[in-house]
């Protein structure tokens, strides 16, 4: 019996007055969900983050409509840091499996190197920056320009919130005595969180060139 | 029935593992994922009172930091009065200062007051205590949180110090004017303020995956969703609001800023300004009022409904019975928070936008009405044959009720297009929302202050100022607000400086400077409130446990106030909803939420 993961509607409409289910109450451990707390924090942050971009699509949505909007070129290196992107997010796919198979040196080695394709990524949003910036397309020079700006420099922002944790968990590997279950955990949370960062890009960068 | 109840839940629990009947589904839970943290246990001074982990230590940091705020917004007020009440008398305020004060007013008390009071204070210090939990999940998270708001609060403060002075653009910020020259503080108030709120809203949302995950996952055994007092149903609502609504309120503030200072076009249309054109064009500022009420209007329920979940458990409490309909009470707050995304729009009746939009959001408006409607007919109906005693927090919870019920029906005026139209900026709207969402909370607030201060402090609130503190309060309110609506009837406009010789102003000038008296009268009772609470904490009654004889977890820890870890050795186990108030068939006149059904074997359940 899977008591676990109701719907919040069944929860709800729970009659806690009847016997019966009093008596499953009383047993209740006191979580809804059956996740970590570190999961569904980071699923928490998910949402919020894609509230945050969805208003800024919409936004996008709204402002291209008029007049004045004139669509960006883009150069062939966000191509190339797309690439790296979605490497990145294979690669921490592979160090999330590496590390579930207990190869914990392969993990390391595999850890080092998203976090190495990560700030390559990062490099590779900036040198588009400056690309930009020598063509004399700036923020105020069009408002596709400025969504350009705000969003790539929102999505670096939230991956270097997730390399603080990619930084925390690299570090947790490294000490002489750890939790494996929970550096297990943290690892495939980390990639989780990039997969999902990879989503935004793809979302983001997909509007970019269609318009 | 009642005797099945009872002897079923004794007896299966000894006897179930050979029949099977009802398996109990503890044993077939998988193990967590993780082992449960060991609680972080502070050692010195520093750790222990400033950079505390301790979610009750945060709570009154959070609601301490609020009323220091709070104040500031209520001294803007007086000031605002006095200039609209006798303007030839008082000249110290300008019209810039006098748009600086509506503005700071306005954003401190919804935002820097009201919201971290009731999540930030309340939630902190409740949530864990209530739901029988050691702490919140994200202890360090929590922590920071608190001086993200803290650095908020500071950056805002500090906008009053700046060339230019704060932002005087009204707290809704509407672009282009806030940072057009012409407006105050166009300079460096209104970034202040934009960072302000982007660095509020980051702050705020550490503390809302606390919330949040902390009732979800954390509650003691026995406790599900449906034995939660209300009042955790109200903040766990409300931050869940908090959460999907901030992020547009950050949206707005993040292409604000760059509008201004970057001079992108977001928001700002093509102007013309002293015959040339500003560098700007195309952009829309209705999109700035849709992001901007797309936070704005749950942001209404985001201070709403932590009010009547406390509320709830305060009438309950103080009239010793249980609350009336308390699934409907629940399904109410859901509704009512699924429903707070759909009505945004009917603040902007006159904005220009689309006239359809209107029709579809009057009509959402008026269906809000509904959950909201059953709620007060449960607050009455719990209080119906009920044991009412007249306590200073029932006394505020009836305020509550009588100011709730009042501002939300001029709320349904207001809601309506054709009659919002020509009532749109005038007092009308401003004596609206003061009551519903300033003097209804605050009244809650200030109940749930003199409820749970002994369970903070270990000491009573002095009676005799309390009730001083209610009565002028109260009445105090109603005669700031009232006359208010009568000054919208006849058309006048709010944030306007002055009315100087309008003719239809005539019956207005001695109202308004009834209504300056009345606001004078009842901001200096809350420094009477203010001497009661830091004389109390000090020197009041020392209070027995559980004085109120109420049943939730948060009364009834080893010691009081609790310390940190809430519960001792032990997590107390829960049996039964936080209502078992003159229960059928007991001798004992309340059971709390930890009494195993063995103790009360003769007791009576009732269908809620």
């Amino acid at each position: 019996m899977k008591k676990k993961e109701e719907s919040f509607f069944k929860l709800i409409s729970q009659k806690p007055w009847e016997a019966s289910q009093a008596i499953l109450d009383n047993e209740h451990d006191g979580k809804t969900l059956n996740v970590s707390k570190a999961r569904l924090g980071v699923r928490t942050v998910m949402v919020v983050s894609t509230v945050i971009f969805s208003l800024f699509v919409v936004s996008y949505s709204d402002r291209m409509l008029i007049h004045d909007w004139r669509s960006l070129a883009e150069p062939w290196l966000l191509w190339m840091n797309t690439a790296i992107l979605i490497l990145t997010s294979l690669v921490f796919h592979k160090t999330k499996v590496l590390s579930h198979n207990n190869e914990f040196e392969k993990t390391k080695k595999a850890l080092f190197v998203v976090g190495f394709l990560t700030f390559a990524f990062i490099t590779g949003q900036l040198l588009v920056w400056q690309h930009f910036v020598n063509l004399g397309q700036y923020a105020s020079s069009n408002p596709a320009n400025a969504f350009f700006y705000v969003l790539t420099a929102l999505h670096a922002l939230h991956i270097l919130g997730g390399l603080y944790f990619w930084a925390k968990v690299t570090a947790q590997l490294f000490k002489n005595n750890y939790n494996i279950s929970k550096v297990k955990h943290n690892i495939e949370l980390c990639a989780i969180y990039w997969h999902f960062l990879l989503i935004v890009w793809l979302v983001l960068f997909g509007l970019m060139i269609a318009t | 029935m009642s005797d099945e109840y009872n002897n079923s839940k004794v007896e299966t629990k000894s006897a179930d593992s050979s029949s099977g009947s009802y398996a109990p589904p503890a044993e077939n839970i998988p193990a967590s994922e993780i082992p449960e943290q060991e609680l972080y246990h502070a050692k010195s001074f520093w750790t222990r009172w400033v950079f505390c982990q301790d979610a009750k230590v945060i709570g009154v940091q959070y609601a301490l930091t609020a009323t220091a705020v709070g104040l500031i917004g209520l001294v803007l007020s007086w000031g605002m009065r006095l200039q609209l009440g006798f303007p030839e008398t008082f000249s110290f305020l300008g019209p810039a200062t006098y748009y600086q004060s509506v503005t700071m007013h306005g954003m401190i008390m919804v935002v820097y007051l009201l919201t971290a009071l009731f999540l930030g204070g309340f939630g902190n210090y409740l949530i864990p205590l209530m739901v029988g939990a050691r702490d919140m999940v994200f202890p360090y998270l929590n922590m920071v949180s608190f001086w993200m708001f803290l650095v908020a609060v500071l950056v805002l403060i500090s906008s009053f110090f700046v060339p230019g002075g704060p932002t005087g653009a009204g707290w809704t910020l509407y672009p282009p004017q806030a940072i057009l020259p012409g407006t105050p503080g166009s300079e460096m108030g209104i970034v202040l303020m934009l960072v302000s709120l982007s660095l509020f809203v980051i702050g705020f949302t550490m503390g809302g995956l606390n919330y949040v995950i902390t009732i979800l996952q954390a509650r003691t055994r026995g406790m599900t969703l449906m034995r939660m007092p209300l009042t955790i149903w109200g903040i766990f609502t409300a931050t869940v609001l908090a959460l999907l609504a901030f992020p547009a309120l950050l949206v707005a503030c993040i292409m604000m800023t760059l509008d201004n200072l970057l001079g992108t076009s977001f928001f700002m249309p093509e102007i013309f300004t002293m015959g040339e054109q500003l560098g700007t064009t195309g952009g829309s500022p209705i999109l700035f009022q849709h992001l901007f009420w797309f936070f704005g209007h749950p942001e209404v329920y985001i201070v709403a409904l932590p009010a009547f979940g406390i509320v709830s458990d305060l009438i309950s409490v103080h009239a010793r019975k249980n609350i009336f309909g308390y699934r409907m009470m629940v399904w109410a707050i859901v509704i009512i928070g699924a429903l707070s995304f759909v009505v945004w729009a009917h603040h902007m009746y006159v904005s220009g936008m689309n006239p359809y939009f209107g029709f579809f959001f009057a009509t959402t408006t008026l269906i809000i009405a509904v959950p909201t409607a059953i709620k007060v007919y449960n607050w009455v109906l719990t209080l119906w044959r009920g044991n009412i005693h007249l306590t200073i927090p029932m006394l505020f919870s009836l305020g509550f009720i009588v100011t709730f019920v009042n501002g939300g029906i001029t709320g349904l005026f207001l809601g309506n297009v054709i009659i919002d139209i020509p009532l749109s900026d005038t007092y009308f709207v401003v004596a609206h929302f003061h009551m519903v969402m300033g003097i209804a909370p605050l009244m809650v607030i200030f109940g749930a202050i003199y409820h749970w201060f002994p369970l903070v402090s270990g000491r009573h609130l002095n009676q005799t100022l309390g009730k001083i503190h209610f009565w002028v309060s109260f009445v105090g309110a109603y005669a700031i607000y009232f006359p208010m609506h009568y000054l919208g009837f006849i058309g006048v406009p709010r944030r306007y400086y002055e009315m100087y010789d309008s003719p239809y102003m005539a019956s207005g000038v001695g109202l308004n400077q009834f209504i300056t008296v009345a606001a004078l009268i009842v901001g200096f009772t809350q420094i009477i409130f203010l001497y009661n609470i830091f004389h109390s904490a000090l020197y009041g009654k020392k209070s027995e446990k559980n004085p109120w004889k109420a049943n939730s977890l948060e009364w009834h820890t080893p010691e009081m106030p609790p310390e940190h870890g809430n519960f001792g050795k032990e997590l107390p186990v829960v049996y039964r909803w936080p209502y078992d108030f003159s229960v059928p068939g007991v001798d004992r006149e309340y059971i709390p939420q930890h009494v195993a059904p063995s103790e009360v074997p003769t007791a009576k359940v009732e269908k809620t």
